[in-house]
């Protein structure tokens, strides 16, 4: 135990006195979550819209008007031509229009039915379907509006049958994007810190020579794989403590659940990924190694942790991948008790698959350091 | 084994794939001699102090050090040794003062113990002005003297050298051969690598490595009856040339 | 110009004898590509609900049969009572419950008129509200057969085209981020990390004694990865195309000419880090930490920019990944010609310039 105590003084030391890497630690996960975490939406606004009019008629004009006046589109332009408007389609400049045809109005009279022209840039497939829904939605009301104001003609119809749907968003009335991605983002970052400094901590002792130094001594090696784990340890509950801080007085996310339910699973999820660090550390010859692999998982493990999409919507392969993914059980953990409120017996698979992960990946860290080759 | 011996190697033989870096050794080193274990670069010293201080395990052969076999007991050897490698091996980012009380720590020492032995420790290498100041910031002789200290900080039966005084200057090295006789005084057993022949005349017995095996072994006052020179640089030319 | 050509040599050697580092950065293209290709998507489908009838006659069954026909919905389970709700979104599985009123069917014959509450867990905003819409649009559909009678007059109908992405493919969208993030980070961490470890080895000082020009030093220790980097274009294009199927509308030379610019603007940034940082510690770190979120983020990626906050986008502006996402797009989908995108790459010019004239700045301030 003594033993384990000088490692940890020694670590911690070290970490403080690299002027260069306090602000990497310290400073920039801090940043990022403030700054970062407004740009995590996707919802969709500020729409580019432009529209060629070749009617300009009143209905024509009034079409416009209700695109000009909804939150969504931000009206640019009319274009003269239809080459100019395809130009500023290609330019990004625009990515909606609208194609008013010539005689709109007219056929419209006649008719009592008219089609519209609506072209959608499709590259964010996701983004062009809200965009779609928003057209439709707006056309819709104003055609709902047209006998009306228009052509003044008096509601005649038989009422149709309707099925009122009401709309209940719990957790999240407002449908605040921040809400869900500050937790998600604050996981992020505990995560990469924590990873990376051990990931890259034995591997550096290798490299500069000290590690033979230790490796002669009796040292066992659990002491030493607990004496590396600590400091890192408290480095992430320190920063999740800090992030938490930062999410209720920056961005006032509601905090539900309980404070140490999330302390627990936190302190239970950072030895997976300090064990996951220290066994590539093990297994590397060097720093630049061990940080590449590092980020090879990092990457796959971000994106399969439902923390930008959703993990239901992944076909059932990619799904049962994402059950050997310790960040997956984190951004639930962390949205479902400070949000929801989730209690102990609700995050308990959480729990219990996150403890097992620990007990492989730091078995696996103390296993794999090798104090004889 | 004899209560004398404190090392004893026999057959000992290291292989890297197709390669033999150590070609079944075989010598013993008595209590409180030091030992000079000699060759070129590349001979297989390193490899061979390797397997003797329980961090590279032996391919054949058997190894006996303070008491314990390589194979079965090497933790309980690294209790009773002390080991310098020829690269600086102690904390850049650390002060003196810290890195002592580190390996004092993990070599299990008390608190009371480590702040007695620093005091004794950084007033003999004369580094009190020094003793809060960062080990990276010395010049290449201190650390070396100070790296040696640290080795010799719990007490351990041999102590290993690996090339100590490479890069130093010669007055450094005179200072630092004074320290080894030192230790060896007090009965602490020395086994050191060199390929420096004047220090191998400060030696009470050395062996020569030649290409993974072991070509002499003596007094170099009887190698160089044997080899009928008058230095030992003029022995290891003529072995080393076969 | 021998001795530099032998210390690009120098280089390969210690590249290609790393065969853990090479395969991840072989490997992780083709593992991203596939990952977004085929498991993610920021669609919904199957997204698991419960339903709480309060009524169970004719209708309420229609729907229920209409919503789990859906390929967006699975019926995870019936319950009985509105404080079930609480319990079942706590646990995490379940996304959405629909509240059928009591007498829902006598309702709607009665008054032409009843209700279901949508409850979403809008804990993820974006699910909630896609949920909500599709429930909707089912909905809509039902009752427009139960209105099969009714002509409505005056009807506008917006005939939309997708243009770019016909089959709103993710993939689309997801191909040229990859592309991006890839060649920035094996660009600019790989350069930033090979040239602080030649300084903490202390073989830069050797390198920098030698006849070899700085320069030529810098210039032959990133060269290397300026082909890797494109090997792994190559590679993520062909398989966007052959896999993906998704097309190159552009021409294959401009969209080349525009890699290779994108990664010396990489590099550049690379060996800007490596001048900053005095141990390969600090340059992965600032690479990896400073870089990958950002990078994600505020490209353009996966959120669209034009969403975000004002400051927001200003700060995009200095990411050059998002102008080389941008040029990427409107060469493959969109199949525009230099005219097009010679603002874009300006800027990317301008930004390379930037990097390297700093860190020429940089050097001679440490040198002197």
């Amino acid at each position: 135990m003594k033993t384990i105590l000088y490692i940890i003084q020694k670590e911690f030391k070290q970490i403080f006195r690299n002027k260069g890497m306090l602000p990497i630690i310290f400073i920039m996960p801090i940043l990022q979550l403030v700054i970062l975490s407004n740009a995590a939406t996707f919802e969709v606004k500020n729409i580019k819209f432009g529209y060629i009019d070749n009617d300009h008629t009143s209905t024509s004009r009034a079409l416009v008007e209700r695109f000009d006046a909804s939150t969504y589109f931000n009206v640019l332009t009319d274009f003269p031509s239809e080459a100019l408007a395809s130009a500023a389609m290609l330019n990004g400049e625009v990515d909606v229009l609208l194609h008013i045809p010539t005689h709109f109005e007219r056929d419209l009279q006649k008719e009592k039915y008219n089609n519209l022209g609506v072209t959608i840039n499709a590259i964010d497939g996701a983004a062009a379907g809200v965009e779609n829904v928003y057209v439709t939605q707006i056309v819709q009301r104003f055609n709902q509006n047209l006998k009306i104001d228009l052509f003044q003609i008096s509601d005649q119809q038989i009422q149709p049958t309707s099925i009122q749907t009401i709309p209940l968003f719990w957790y999240n009335e407002t449908l605040n994007y921040k809400t869900f991605m500050v937790p998600g983002i604050l996981v992020l970052l505990v995560t990469m810190i924590t990873l990376f400094l051990s990931g890259m901590n034995i591997v550096r002792e290798k490299e500069i020579g000290t590690l033979e130094q230790i490796n002669v001594t009796p040292i066992k090696k659990r002491q030493f794989i607990i004496g590396k784990l600590f400091p890192f340890w408290v480095i992430g509950m320190g920063l999740l403590t800090v992030g938490l801080v930062l999410a209720k007085v920056v961005f006032n996310i509601p905090m539900v659940g309980s404070l140490p339910l999330m302390y627990l699973y936190t302190s239970i999820y950072i030895l997976v990924v300090l064990g996951i660090g220290l066994f590539i550390s093990n297994f590397t010859e060097t720093q630049q190694q061990a940080m590449f692999i590092s980020w090879f998982f990092t990457v796959i493990f971000i994106l399969m942790s439902g923390l930008f999409t959703p993990i239901e919507s992944m076909p059932n392969w990619a799904q049962i991948i994402t059950e050997f993914n310790p960040i997956r059980y984190f951004v639930e953990v962390m949205r479902m008790v400070m949000l929801k409120g989730s209690g102990f017996m609700d995050i308990l698979p959480q729990l219990s698959k996150t403890l097992l992960y620990a007990l492989v990946m730091d078995g696996l860290a103390v296993w794999s350091y090798k104090k004889t080759s | 084994m004899s209560n004398d011996h404190v090392i004893k190697v026999e057959g000992l033989t290291k292989m890297f794939g197709d390669f033999t870096a150590v070609n079944a050794i075989t010598f013993e080193v008595e209590k409180g001699e030091i030992f000079g274990f000699l060759g070129a670069n590349g001979a297989g010293k390193t490899t061979a102090m390797k397997m003797l201080i329980g961090i590279s395990t032996p391919t054949s052969g058997k190894a006996n050090v303070a008491g314990f076999d390589v194979f079965t007991n090497a933790e309980d050897i690294k209790k009773n040794i002390g080991y310098m490698s020829q690269k600086f091996a102690l904390y850049d980012d650390l002060t003196v003062k810290e890195n002592i009380t580190f390996f004092g720590g993990i070599y299990g020492l008390s608190r009371k113990e480590i702040k007695e032995k620093s005091a004794v420790l950084i007033e003999e290498l004369e580094l009190e002005k020094a003793a809060n100041k960062l080990v990276g910031s010395l010049p290449l002789g201190w650390k070396q003297k100070l790296s040696f200290s640290v080795s010799l900080l719990h007490d351990p039966k041999i102590v290993f050298l690996d090339e100590p005084t490479g890069g130093v200057d010669p007055i450094t090295r005179r200072q630092f051969w004074e320290m080894i006789y030192k230790a060896a005084n007090q009965g602490t057993t020395v086994f050191v690598t060199t390929h420096y022949m004047d220090e191998a005349e400060y030696c009470d017995r050395v062996s020569i490595m030649v290409n993974g095996t072991i070509e002499a072994l003596d007094t170099p006052k009887k190698l160089k009856e044997r080899f009928k020179t008058d230095t030992m640089n003029d022995v290891f030319l003529k072995l080393a040339r076969g | 110009m021998k001795r530099f050509i032998g210390f690009i040599k120098k280089e390969y050697y210690h590249i290609f004898r790393d065969k853990r580092s090479l395969f991840i950065l072989f490997g992780m293209p083709i593992a991203q590509i596939m990952l977004f290709g085929f498991a993610i998507t920021n669609e919904i489908n199957n997204v698991d609900i419960a339903i709480l009838d309060h009524s169970k006659d004719v209708d309420t069954k229609e729907i229920i049969h209409k919503i789990s026909a859906s390929k967006y919905f699975s019926i995870d389970q019936l319950i009985e009572k509105e404080s079930d709700i609480e319990t079942i979104f706590k646990k995490g599985k379940v996304k959405a419950v629909l509240n059928f009123e009591k007498d829902f069917g006598k309702n709607l014959i009665k008054d032409g008129e009843a209700t279901i509450q949508i409850i979403t867990d809008a804990t993820d905003p974006n699910t909630a509200n896609t949920i909500s819409n599709y429930v909707n649009a089912i909905l809509a559909q039902y009752q427009k057969e139960l209105n099969k009678d009714v002509t409505i007059a005056y009807q506008i109908t917006p005939r939309t085209r997708m243009v770019y992405n016909p089959e709103l493919k993710s993939v689309y969208m997801f191909v040229p981020g990859v592309m991006t993030i890839i060649l920035m980070l094996v660009s600019a961490m790989m350069t930033s990390i090979s040239i602080t470890r030649e300084k903490e080895l202390g073989t830069m000082e050797i390198l920098l004694v030698s006849p070899l020009k700085p320069f030529q030093v810098i210039v032959g220790k990133v060269f290397p990865y300026i082909f890797l980097s494109i090997i792994n274009a190559v590679v993520i294009v062909l398989l966007s195309i052959f896999i993906f199927k998704m097309p190159v509308q552009g021409s294959l030379f401009l969209l080349a000419l525009e890699s290779i610019l994108f990664i010396i603007s990489a590099l550049a940034l690379g060996i800007l880090i490596s001048t900053i940082s005095a141990t390969q510690q600090t340059a992965m770190m600032i690479s990896l930490m400073g870089l990958m979120l950002p990078v994600i983020l505020l490209s353009g990626f996966i959120f669209p920019i034009s969403s975000m906050p004002l400051p927001l986008q200003l700060i995009s502006n200095i990411i050059p990944a998002k102008w080389f996402i941008i040029i990427i797009k409107g060469i493959m989908l969109k199949g525009v010609g230099f005219q097009f995108i010679w603002k874009e790459t300006l800027i990317l010019v301008g930004m390379t310039v930037f990097f390297i004239g700093l860190s020429v700045k940089k050097y001679k301030i440490r040198l002197e």
